[in-house]
């Protein structure tokens, strides 16, 4: 049988786990990535949000053999501390987290958010990140993060 | 990362102003007076100018790392980038307890602070003797010192050290800045960890993975106290690598891969006797309320029997504050490795490692210093969650099987298993005189010790499991006393706490201790005396205030949050909209804080959403206006959550409320706005902002909801359930 691959952050890679194992635990265990985070393994929380193409999805128990075909991209793949994505551009400019746990799923889902809304308002961000927990209670930031990324994002190519 | 290059220094244990109560209270050995500590043990300069400051504080998501190193950096004078922070090792650092109760800024003014300010004068006098001249007639920016007279002689801090020691002790009379001269205190300074958090840099220890690790789980019982008759692992042999461990009820599991150890721990079959200990929650407060106590009356003044009797008008009440879990978005997780020599080190996110270090080594049997704790962040904690239980699982699995080992809890473990925050009962009675003023003040609280940090091997769940036993009733009492006593200047007044030698759930710190219940309670009440009086609620409560600091955010927060001017109705015929205050002290001696919250209450489902929270707070000086902003936020926002939603269900055997469905919390289209209004005291020494915005969120909503409806909500949480019935009766 040939060996699983999937596709993150751009690159090809081998996958040694079975078809059924966690995507999340493939990229923090084998690929050595840190973005993604364990938070509950239930799809309740958002810790662990990855993009599947443009979508933000939870990968905690999304099987790693049903994203052969997809570009995965993580925290790690959105930007780096000297090109940022504008959401991390933002957040830091906002100073939007506290522990910075739930720091992760904001980002990816806000990333997802300001791709197909350019101008958000604050329903929809309510209706974009609602599932995304935060214990610290650093929601009103990561709102105004999201809305300084959506004007960093589409201006600046404007 | 493990850092083995560094040489382990001597600790020392360090006292000052602002050591917490909880580590005082733990009977630690007395501390050192900082005087006898060295400026080494608190800082190293590199040659290139790196500085390196040691501390035992740690970093819990409140940006104390940042505050830190602002101090430093201020009293050193070199820039914040050159500065970096080793928090929580026990073979690397001052031993500061534990860090909680909001303390943490205030211990740094009493602590690293002097031992910058020592660093300093040393500093100058070397670049004294090498520059010529005296130090009055040096100038220092960004640690480079030069010659005022002729600004191109110069030296920096690292070719002063060149690599070396201090070697003096922290004198405490070094010369500190006037606040007049500060650049970087009371500036907003990013925090110096979010950059790496936001960009997926190794942050927490949960992303610690050591050449060789395990991972593991731990299989609980299905009740606490229950007893393992039997341990069938035959299903284990289908998974690859799986090892199990069994020390008397302590069962784990390892295997390579962590998922391996997840389906290892599922597929285990164990046989139980199990115990129903938990009483019914139905009639829990009546349970609470019926359990033999020890009384301390904190608080005696004038004879308010007489003058309860003697009172135009009484009002009394009971309150109840129900278990709330700390529910840290990340479940618990350690790391650790058996050494060569037979030490063992741990990595985890303990609020206190030289404490956690004595309970490792009595469940371990080993001398403490073969035991070593190095701090690595963990999910924001709020007090004391699995952090400690999941070192000590960590470290028994790793001694066990020889390899090191990295546990992290499940979800459900860190519900199911993590110290919750004690339930309690108040019962509250005021008296007016004929004019409206309060008389006299009776208080009542029913709560167990909420200061219950590990200290030896039972303390702990593992050593729980492991000598079948609970630790013996301590017989210290900490936490549930906490704002019992109003701040309100009146004549007569009892306060006492009943103390609850054994709760029915295992509980320890949280986020204010009792400071939330006794504000919810004591706010509650102002409010109700306020209406039998006829008065308006912030009129009454300045009425009863004399400390003009009190008195300046009481009057801050009905400024901003415009009292005066009465809220528009809605235009929803079910929606009823209200406003209300609470105040406090924190502690009776922190900070001053008060808030409005703005509620529509929905009287048909009896949903309550909160718009708005105004909040005035003075924790003297405020050394990054932007972390206390971010710290006030947080309080609130969490304390709402923990007003309309928060609460621990149990059946006779265990907890219910297992997973995020179970134990919900505020979401995003549910948060209020929130305004502050900081009153900066430059001239008062800074104390904790981590914590005083929670006690006074949950009376200001209670008190909105009865100005809305009518309705009194003397329960948290404010469920719609709760809501309706209250309603049902107004
Ligand atoms: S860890 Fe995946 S949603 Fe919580
Ligand atoms: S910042 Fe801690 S959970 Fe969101």
């Amino acid at each position: 049988m040939a060996a699983l691959v999937i596709t993150v952050n751009g690159v090809r890679r081998e996958v040694a786990a079975p078809a059924e194992t966690p995507l999340l635990s493939v990229l923090r265990d084998e690929l050595g990535l840190n973005g993604p985070r364990y938070g509950c393994g239930l799809e309740q929380c958002g810790a662990c949000l990855v993009l599947r193409g443009a979508e933000a999805v939870a990968s905690c128990r999304l099987p790693v053999g049903e994203v052969a075909d997809a570009q995965i991209t993580t925290l790690e793949g959105l930007g780096t501390l000297d090109e940022p994505h504008p959401v991390q551009q933002a957040f830091l400019e906002e100073q939007a987290a506290q522990c910075g746990y739930c720091s992760n799923g904001m980002l990816v889902a806000a990333a997802a958010l300001i791709w197909r809304t350019r101008r958000p308002t604050d329903e929809q961000i309510c209706a974009a990140l609602d599932d995304v927990l935060c214990r610290c209670g650093s929601h009103l930031r990561i709102m105004r993060a999201v809305k300084r990324a959506a004007a960093l994002m589409w201006e600046e190519q404007a | 990362m493990p850092d083995k290059t560094d040489s382990p220094r001597s600790n020392v244990t360090v006292g000052s102003a602002g050591i917490d109560a909880e580590t005082a209270g733990t009977r630690w050995p007395t501390p050192q007076p900082m005087e006898t500590t060295q400026i080494d043990d608190w800082l190293t300069i590199a040659p290139d100018g790196l500085v390196t400051i040691f501390s035992g504080k740690v970093e819990l998501g409140t940006g104390v790392r940042t505050a830190l190193a602002q101090v430093v950096a201020e009293e050193l004078d070199v820039a914040l980038a050159s500065v970096r922070v080793v928090m929580g090792d026990t073979a690397r650092t001052p031993n500061e307890g534990y860090t909680a109760g909001s303390k943490s800024v205030a211990t740094i003014w009493g602590s690293a602070r002097y031992a910058a300010a020592a660093a300093r004068q040393e500093l100058l006098a070397l670049a004294a003797q090498r520059l010529g001249g005296a130090p009055a007639d040096l100038l220092v920016a960004d640690g480079v010192v030069s010659l005022r007279a002729d600004p191109q002689r110069r030296v920096t801090y690292g070719e002063l050290l060149a690599g070396g020691r201090f070697g003096r002790p922290v004198s405490g009379r070094a010369p500190l800045k006037p606040a007049s001269a500060y650049q970087l205190i009371g500036a907003s300074a990013g925090r110096l960890d979010l950059a790496d958090k936001f960009s997926g840099a190794a942050s927490y220890v949960h992303d610690l993975r050591l050449p060789g690790m395990l991972h593991a789980r731990v299989v609980r019982p299905p009740s606490p106290g229950a007893i393992l008759r039997a341990l069938d692992d035959a299903a284990l042999r289908d998974i690859p690598s799986a090892q199990v461990v069994r020390l008397g009820n302590f069962v784990g599991v390892v295997a390579e891969r962590e998922e391996q150890a997840i389906r290892a721990a599922q597929a285990l079959r164990l046989t139980w006797d199990v115990a129903a200990p938990l009483p019914a929650q139905a009639t829990l407060y009546a349970t609470l309320r019926a359990q033999p106590t020890t009384d301390e009356v904190t608080l005696e003044r004038g004879a308010v029997a007489k003058a309860l009797a003697g009172a135009a008008t009484v009002v009394s009440a009971s309150y109840h504050q129900p278990y709330q879990a700390h529910a840290s978005l990340g479940p618990s997780c350690a790391v650790a490795r058996c050494e060569d020599d037979g030490s063992v080190s741990v990595w985890c996110s303990s609020q206190g490692v030289f404490p956690l270090r004595g309970a490792l080594a009595d469940l371990l049997e080993l001398p403490t210093e073969r035991v070593r704790l190095i701090f690595m962040e963990g999910s924001g904690c709020y007090g004391q969650n699995g952090a400690d239980d999941v070192a000590a699982d960590a470290a028994l699995l790793a001694r066990a099987v020889g390899r090191p080992v990295r546990m992290q809890w499940s979800r459900a473990d860190e519900f199911a298993w993590e110290p919750k925050s004690p339930a309690m009962v108040m019962e509250a009675r005021g008296g007016l005189d004929a004019h409206g003023n309060i008389v006299a003040w009776e208080y009542g609280v029913w709560t167990p010790s909420h200061a219950n940090r590990p200290r030896r091997a039972l303390d702990l769940l593992a050593g729980q499991l492991l000598h079948d036993a609970l630790p013996p009733p301590s017989g210290f009492f900490f936490g549930g006393q906490r704002n019992a006593p109003n701040d309100y200047t009146i004549p007569h007044a009892r306060v006492t706490v009943h103390w609850l030698a054994r709760p029915p759930l295992r509980v320890s710190s949280m986020r204010s201790l009792g400071g939330a219940a006794n504000t919810f309670a004591n706010e509650s009440l102002m409010d109700e005396l306020a209406l039998a009086a006829g008065a308006d609620p912030v009129e009454f409560r300045l009425r009863h205030l004399d400390d003009p600091r009190a008195r300046d955010v009481v009057q801050a927060v009905a400024r901003t949050a415009r009292w005066d001017d009465p809220l528009a109705p809605s235009a929803a015929a079910n929606l009823k909209v209200g406003r209300g205050v609470a105040f406090a002290r924190y502690e009776n001696t922190e900070a001053y804080v008060a808030a409005v919250a703005e509620v529509a209450v929905d009287v048909a489902s009896g949903a309550v959403r909160v718009r708005r929270v105004v909040v005035a707070h003075d924790c003297g000086l405020i050394v990054n206006p932007d972390g206390v902003r971010n710290q006030i936020e947080g309080n609130v926002l969490q304390a709402t959550s923990r007003a309309l939603k928060e609460e621990v269900c149990f059946d006779s055997t265990h907890i219910t409320s297992l997973d995020w469905q179970g134990y919900p919390i505020l979401k995003f289209s549910e948060v209020p706005d929130v305004e502050i209004v900081l009153l900066n005291r430059p001239d008062q020494p800074p104390v904790g902002a981590g914590e005083p915005a929670t006690v006074v969120t949950a009376p200001a909503i209670a008190n909105a909801i009865a100005n809305a409806t009518g309705a009194r909500l003397r329960e948290i949480p404010f469920t719609p359930t709760r809501v309706r019935a209250a309603l049902a009766g107004a």
